[in-house]
């Protein structure tokens, strides 16, 4: 790991990844900006991996800001969901929610008034680092916070790994062209940052922390910097990784700063790392030092759509076309909505979905950011996409057997470690998409393991009920010679009496009662 | 040169001993053409192919009584899977066998079940769950759609629909 403490020299460069060119200026020049409440908040009970919270309000509530409006269950990775501010509830409802899926999802939808009235409930913690890792695992559960890299994993299941974990590794790398909420978050709030990094220290029992910057990211590794010195503690240092795409991805990170590869199918507490988003950092803070739940996040307006590009403090539920009305408006060459970076966003169909937890970034792209039309040519097997390839995957070798698709060879191929970065796409010279085309293929060989799931078990069920049959039937033969035994064993029965007596039972009737 | 070719003889002997000795001692390898072939079937245990279960079609199909395209439910990846492993051409569904379908479940109507629990001991993979007497009801995640328990029933209270939980596991996922 890492020795001695915070050196501002680069990490040096792996062998695989992209040089893109950084799109962040128009964003990340500016403050962040504070966006008031909307005319109205959907709030989706699912923003978070596993299953969604379960409401506890009804339309025509009053609800506070930072009031619990669904609470977690106490399975399958369950956080609760609070109003981002006060208001009333006027209607709990399926609404369009963003997400690759382009489905709707359960949502409280909120009225807000315009007096940000505070829920009570919460307050600030006087000294959140004496608290037990128990106990602060189950706050940041109740405060709802998942991560906000985009994951959407419940923060607190990842500070729960048991021990021997050797470092918490806080990303800030945003790899992303264009994407800057976390680099903007850095600078302004480093010391919130901090904070949060001292409670999940706690959390974690650990004592290493490294908060991960990018080379190309100066002001906020300054600023990084001047915070740490202002701590003073000697647990938490700074790393400086090269500017390259994608650095930010968890796996890539861990690579990249200790050394070690998580393997295929396992988690980065196994190579003893826990990583965490520094917006999600952030978030534990802001919980823990002002008792606010996680009701807004920061996101960035980019593209050259919209009228003035920024970084946004927005409440969770705010309508994307609130938003982007916010950040001047679109332009006229508006064409298309992406949520998330240009790489591993996806495509809205309108503006009226919410912002998520998981949003980070609304990229308003004008035509020659959407649409680079370009066609795609056949592969010419250059084998430029298996440099790039991060999870070091042949991307060429997985095409072909996609097309097929040879489910069996792409799994052995190890498909299912694709982090679907779009490096292999923007190698390609054929301009080939690769990566639409794995999801694709992933989402394939989920269903034909499902299939292959449940003839298996269908396989089992018949298989124990042949037995529980089998096993019946032996029962009952072996039952009746039990009982010819005993009169055997009586011995008194003459060889006529029995005759007659087999010959009085055979000529009974059914129904004879004599 | 004698040498050599005295060598070589008695290479040959020696080797061929060692293979003769291990085919006698080692058993032959224990997964037979049946177990493949019953590994690709889709286990609904419907019995449409007319054998009793899939490892009874499967059996026939080794022993060349019955042809690779009898099996509705696995559709045609079953049929090319099962002519890969057997190294014949593919050839469509022969239909007089029933015809291919998206997956289905059986559906207990509840009002009018009488609890005779007939389908019970008609189900194959014990997807029914009832009681003499009480209203029975089919576990969903369960039930192959194999439909045997459909003239089970006296008072034709069961019925299929399309399968949709695969799809809530995928949207879960």
């Amino acid at each position: 790991m890492s020795n001695g403490r915070t050196s501002n020299q680069a990490l040096p460069l792996p062998a695989w990844g992209v040089r893109l060119e950084s799109r962040k200026i128009a964003a990340e020049t500016g403050p962040i900006n504070k966006m008031p409440p909307p005319g109205e908040l959907i709030v989706a009970l699912k923003q978070n991996v596993g299953v969604p919270a379960e409401p506890i309000v009804q339309p025509g509530d009053r609800v506070l800001k930072g009031q619990p409006i669904a609470t977690a269950p106490r399975w399958g990775l369950g956080v609760a969901v609070h109003a981002p501010t006060s208001g009333t509830v006027t209607a709990l409802e399926e609404r369009p929610i963003p997400g690759a899926g382009g489905g709707t999802g359960e949502s409280v939808v909120i009225e807000p008034d315009s007096k940000e009235e505070r829920y009570a409930g919460y307050v600030a913690q006087p000294n959140p680092l004496g608290l037990s890792p128990p106990q602060i695992r189950n706050d940041i559960t109740e405060a709802g916070i998942v991560g906000l890299g985009g994951a959407l994993f419940p923060t607190a299941t990842k500070l729960n790994p048991g021990s021997g974990i050797q470092a918490l590794i806080l990303n800030g790398v945003e790899c992303e062209p264009y994407i800057s909420a976390d680099n903007a978050l850095l600078i302004e709030r480093s010391d919130q940052v901090l904070l949060g990094a001292a409670v999940m220290l706690r959390a974690l029992d650990c004592d290493e922390c490294l908060v991960a910057v990018k080379a190309d990211m100066a002001e906020a590794r300054a600023a990084v910097q001047e915070a740490i010195d202002a701590l003073g503690d000697d647990r938490i240092s700074m790393v400086v990784v090269p500017a390259f795409y994608p650095a930010g991805g968890e796996r890539q990170l861990i690579e990249l700063i200790t050394g070690k590869e998580v393997q295929a199918g396992g988690l980065p507490w196994d190579v003893g790392v826990v990583c965490q988003n520094v917006g999600t950092v952030a978030a534990v803070a802001k919980f823990f030092g002002a008792g606010e739940p996680l009701i807004s996040r920061i996101v960035t307006v980019t593209g050259n759509g919209v009228g003035a590009p920024a970084n946004v403090e927005v409440m969770i539920g705010t309508p994307i076309g609130d938003l982007v009305e916010f950040a001047g408006g679109y332009t006229d060459a508006a064409a298309g909505l992406v949520m998330g970076g240009p790489m591993m966003g996806f495509s809205l169909p309108h503006d009226q979905l919410p912002v998520t937890k998981a949003t980070n970034c609304i990229l308003v792209a004008d035509q020659a950011e959407l649409d680079p039309s370009v066609r795609e040519m056949p592969c010419i097997r250059c084998g430029e996409c298996a440099r790039a390839c991060p999870a070091t995957l042949m991307p060429q070798q997985l095409l072909a057997l996609a097309r097929g698709p040879d489910y069996a060879a792409l799994e052995s191929q190890g498909l299912q470690d694709c982090i679907e970065c779009g490096c292999c796409d923007y190698v390609c010279p054929s301009y080939i998409p690769l990566t639409s085309r794995f999801i694709e293929a992933k989402q394939g060989l989920w269903e034909n393991h499902l299939v292959a799931q449940r003839s298996e078990r269908a396989l089992h069920r018949y298989e124990a009920r042949g037995k529980r049959l089998e096993r019946r039937e032996r029962d009952r033969s072996n039952e009746l010679q039990r009982q010819v035994d005993e009169i055997g064993a009586a011995g008194e029965i003459d060889a006529e009496a029995l005759r007659q007596l087999k010959q009085r039972v055979k000529s009974k009737k059914p129904g004879d009662n004599t | 040169m004698v040498a050599g070719l005295l060598l070589l003889a008695l290479l040959t002997g020696l080797l061929g001993l060692v293979l003769v000795v291990s085919a006698r001692r080692i058993p032959a390898d224990a997964i037979t053409v049946v177990d493949r072939l019953d590994s690709v079937l889709p286990h609904t245990q419907c019995g449409r192919c007319g054998y009793s279960g899939c490892r009874p079609y499967a059996a026939a199909i080794a022993a060349g009584e019955a042809d690779i395209n009898q099996c509705p439910p696995g559709g045609d990846e079953v049929i090319v899977a099962l002519s890969q492993l057997l190294g014949r051409p593919a050839k469509a569904l022969d239909e007089s066998f029933g015809l291919a379908g998206p997956p289905i479940v059986a559906v207990v109507d509840e009002d009018i079940c009488i609890g005779c629990a007939r389908c019970l001991d008609a189900c194959p993979v014990d997807a029914i769950l009832g009681a003499a007497k009480f209203s029975h009801t089919v576990i969903e995640n369960e039930c192959t759609g194999c439909e045997l328990c459909i003239p089970a029933c006296p008072v034709d209270c069961i019925t299929v629909t399309e399968n949709t939980s695969q799809l809530d596991a995928r949207a879960a996922h």
